[in-house]
């Protein structure tokens, strides 16, 4: 494994290109510590994925099926044909640059084939030579290349350094969405096996046994079990989850990870708490286990294999409608192709609070809110006996995941949520904010431990803003809502903002909650003394 | 190379025009007739043939990139223009993209300062893309007076505003300076800038030079080598009311106009250039974020394998039986 440099030498970034040269002509490196170990063959089988076998990137021979050129260019063809944006987005970039310097990549490393819009020139150098009459007669002038194996080498190293987070499409003058193309590119590389070990992994995990991780079902009662302990502990309440129980009035879905490992454990411990305090009737299932849906990282079929399960299950439980946690790409799945893969949900109704009454008809077709909708309501409604002083000790900002606040627009729900459960609240900079927000750095199966250093460097934007209300107020906790950045901002906060913790907005919220009869509470619910409660003021 | 050879591409053109014309006379009917009828067909056509091709493809998913909040509960305002739900909403997202370039205008500037990075507003490619783009319509627009007997009033109205500021006589257009440095920048801009130098190509200065051409020729044309401007208008007339005509001594700069003219009226739909007719079929940016509320329909869904509930069932029954788990079969 690549040893992970100093956040000093890390920041020795420069943004100026060379130019002496041309791009075309540089192949890529394939530098340890920014690449995922190949993906494994036992994986690749369990899913049905072709070219199924151990590989690794690093070596010079990637045992590709025979004519694989030939598999790419059908498959490009055939996406052509299949999404407008694709094609779209192939022929109309002007190279205005506007998205050059937007990218949490380019941002934290500098190398120019991270700018979105060379990213997605090494794909269109390709669709030129083949698919455009200048491009096949012109050649290079006109930016079109042959596809080799070299250019196949570049397009696995670059298109794995993206983590579909869609900030580019922002500020692009036609919305081209550097994330589409490099959906493509993984459908491609996907034909020839060639995906990363970090991915496929929890994609034949999930199709397996329900969720990323491969907990089974006793596991994730085991880890709600213990989860379940700890709230007595600190509130005196014993409660009662139920799983795959029929009749239910809500199934809940949320990531795995936060069944898991800290800090998700807490955000989870805060849906139960939550749920238990409004008597709500719902159940967890240990086969739809998994709101996050790693498939999109493969192919669009995979992912809507993997998604399968979420409608599948609400109709055998018979629920009548479903709550998601606070996840990322979860949410980009559920708002943007769930339905149109799985649906129609019209075995289930529109959403209404139980609690208060509140009909959500902004999910009337997918019939599945997100909780932060939910506990918004709530809160709005008076539902919830809060203390926030004992979140005191927390001086919050709150971290925008790029699939909520650019596939879906989810922004003010938390930042409410946070603002009734915390009082001390600082924003970053706008410039990093709601849709102009940085993704973590290690999104759609980034979060491996051999690519450390690309996931600092693609983390530096984020770390940095935080460092900024870090120093200006004292910020000591990141919130936020997806499960990803749970497990991977903690990493890179300790990097390079070391002591600052990360926190799902639900963890707040149970901290805050005045549950009916609870004992003083002492602890949060990291077991640590409450502000006033254990000398550490 | 991918500066100079769009360059001389360019002044090879107009060269080619020139002397064309000098030389020879017969070649005029060339010029000023087969080559714009053909370059406007080729124009039409290709402009349409793309167009079609594009929505051709089907928008399997529903994919905008929204940048403010959505529609949820009563109480939160919505942004209706950065995150439409209805087709009216986004016809507005729509014009502010069209009209005034909305997401140019987010544009930051990302710099390193002291192991910090700081992002500061960035308006200058905004301000000389609109430039560009509005004064362009203007002067194309302002075209038009030569295709009609009686130059409607708003043509009159337009030129009006335009020569405001008057300087001289032929009225001095302020849209003839405000294209000619919008051009130079957007050139030197991609000449200049690292990053930007970087990722262009040929087929980015390409248009540039040309449009940069049909700018100068235009303007030498009207202050400098005055044109027999009666005779533009019988020529232009001709050519509308397809009785094409070649007045005499209308002046060999104005082949070299409307030469290059026809040039990208050819190069046009080939090119990137037809972001002007891509920019209306965006998915990002021309659909609502209601695929929540309405289901949306991809034509080529298709049923695929899953690992149904009774398989997973049968995988775990022990398991679950021994943690309490209900199961379907016993
Ligand atoms: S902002 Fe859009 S048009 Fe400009 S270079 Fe990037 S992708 Fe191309
Ligand atoms: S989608 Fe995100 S990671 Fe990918 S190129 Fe754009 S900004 Fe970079």
């Amino acid at each position: 494994m690549a040893k992970l440099p100093t956040p000093e030498e890390l920041l020795k970034i420069h943004y100026n290109p060379p130019q002496d040269e041309n791009w075309m002509d540089k192949p890529a490196e394939l530098k340890q510590g920014n690449i995922c170990w190949g993906a494994k063959g036992k994986n690749l089988k369990i899913v049905e994925f072709p070219n199924a076998r151990d590989w690794s990137p690093v070596e010079e021979d990637w045992k590709l099926p025979q004519d694989w050129e030939g598999t790419v260019l059908e498959a490009m063809a055939d996406r052509l044909s299949k999404y407008r944006s694709f094609k779209i987005f192939m022929d109309i970039c002007v190279r205005c640059g506007a998205c050059a310097d937007k990218c949490h990549f380019f941002i934290g490393g500098g190398d120019p084939k991270n700018m979105p819009v060379l990213r997605a020139e090494l794909m269109r150098s390709v669709y030129r030579k083949y698919f455009t009459n200048s491009g096949k007669y012109l050649g290079k002038l006109a930016g079109a290349r042959e596809l080799d194996l070299g250019v196949l080498k570049e397009w696995w190293y670059y298109f794995y350094q993206c983590t579909e987070c869609r900030r580019c499409s922002v500020f692009c003058p036609y919305g081209i969405d550097t994330a589409e193309i490099t959906m493509m590119a993984r459908e491609f590389t996907n034909l020839l096996g060639l995906n990363t070990d970090w991915i496929s992994g929890p994609v034949a995990n999930c199709y397996m046994k329900g969720n990323h991780l491969g907990l089974e079902p006793h596991a994730i009662m085991n880890s709600v079990e213990g989860m379940v302990d700890d709230i007595e502990t600190i509130t005196g309440i014993r409660i009662n989850p139920s799983f795959n129980r029929k009749g239910a009035e809500i199934l809940f879905v949320t990531p795995s990870g936060d069944l898991f490992a800290d800090p998700g454990t807490f955000t989870a411990m805060g849906y139960m708490m939550l749920f238990h305090e409004l008597g709500l009737d719902y159940t967890w299932s240990t086969y739809a286990s998994e709101g996050g849906n790693f498939g999109l990282f493969t192919s669009n079929e995979m992912a809507k294999r993997l998604n399968s399960k979420i409608y599948a299950e609400a109709k055998r439980l018979g629920v009548k409608y479903i709550i998601g946690g606070e996840c990322g790409h979860m949410w980009r799945v559920l708002n943007q192709y769930m339905d149109t893969w799985n649906g129609p949900a019209d075995f289930m109704e529109v959403p209404k609070s139980p609690i208060t009454g509140t009909v959500f008809d902004n999910a009337a077709s997918t019939k599945m809110i997100h909780v932060t909708e939910f506990t918004a309501d709530l809160i709005k409604n008076g539902k919830l006996k809060l203390d926030p002083t004992r979140n005191d000790d927390l001086v919050v900002t709150y971290h925008d995941s790029c699939n909520t606040a650019r596939g879906m627009g989810l922004l003010e729900e938390p930042r409410y949520i946070i603002n009734n459960v915390c009082n001390k609240f600082h924003e970053m900079p706008d410039n990093t904010i709601r849709e102009r927000t940085f993704c973590c750095g290690s999104g759609t199966g980034l979060n491996a431990s051999e690519n450390m250093e690309l996931r600092m460097r693609g983390g530096l934007p984020r770390a940095n803003a935080v460092k900024h209300v870090t120093e200006k107020y004292g910020v000591n906790t990141l919130a936020n809502i997806c499960a990803i950045d749970r497990a991977t901002l903690s990493a890179s906060m300790d990097y390079w903002v070391p002591g600052t913790r990360v926190a799902g907005v639900h963890e707040l919220v149970a901290n805050a909650m005045i549950m009916t009869g609870e004992k003083e509470r002492e602890t949060n619910l990291r077991g640590e003394p409450l502000p006033g409660k254990g000398g550490n003021e | 190379m991918k500066v100079v050879l769009p360059f001389i591409a360019v002044v090879g053109l107009a060269l080619l025009a020139l002397v064309g014309v000098t030389v020879a006379h017969q070649v005029e009917f060339f010029f000023g007739v087969i080559v714009p009828y053909a370059a406007v067909a080729v124009f039409i056509f290709g402009f349409m043939y793309r167009v079609l091709q594009w929505a051709k493809s089907p928008v399997p998913f529903c994919i905008p990139t929204t940048c403010g909040q959505q529609k949820t509960l009563p109480w939160i305002k919505h942004d209706k223009l950065e995150n439409p739900v209805t087709t009216l909403q986004v016809v507005g997202r729509m014009l502010l993209e069209v009209l005034v370039f909305r997401s140019l205008f987010r544009n930051l500037k990302t710099e390193m300062k002291d192991g910090k990075i700081v992002y500061g507003s960035e308006k200058l490619l905004w301000l000389a893309g609109l430039a560009f783009h509005w004064t362009f319509f203007f002067i194309f627009a302002r075209h038009f007076r030569f295709f009609f007997q009686d130059v409607p009033t708003l043509l009159r109205m337009m030129e009006g505003v335009d020569s405001f500021f008057q300087v001289g006589a032929p009225l001095f257009y302020m849209t003839d300076a405000v294209i000619l440095g919008a051009v130079t920048f957007l050139i030197f801009r991609r000449v200049y800038l690292p990053q930007i130098r970087y990722i262009s190509l040929a087929s980015d200065f390409f248009p540039l030079f040309l449009i940069l051409g049909i700018a100068l020729s235009g303007i030498l044309m009207r202050y400098i080598f005055k044109v027999h401007i009666v005779a533009v208008k019988q020529f232009a007339m001709g050519l509308v009311s397809l009785s094409p005509v070649i007045p005499q001594g209308i002046g060999a700069i104005f082949y070299v106009h409307l030469f290059l003219i026809c040039t990208l009226l050819i190069y046009f739909p080939f090119s990137k250039l037809m972001h002007m007719g891509g920019v209306f079929l965006s998915p990002t940016r021309n659909m609502a974020n209601d695929s929540r509320m309405v289901r949306h329909i991809n034509p080529w869904n298709y049923p695929v394998h899953v690992h149904t509930y009774e398989e997973y069932e049968d995988d775990f029954r022990e398991k679950m039986k021994k943690a309490g788990l209900p199961v379907e079969k016993e």
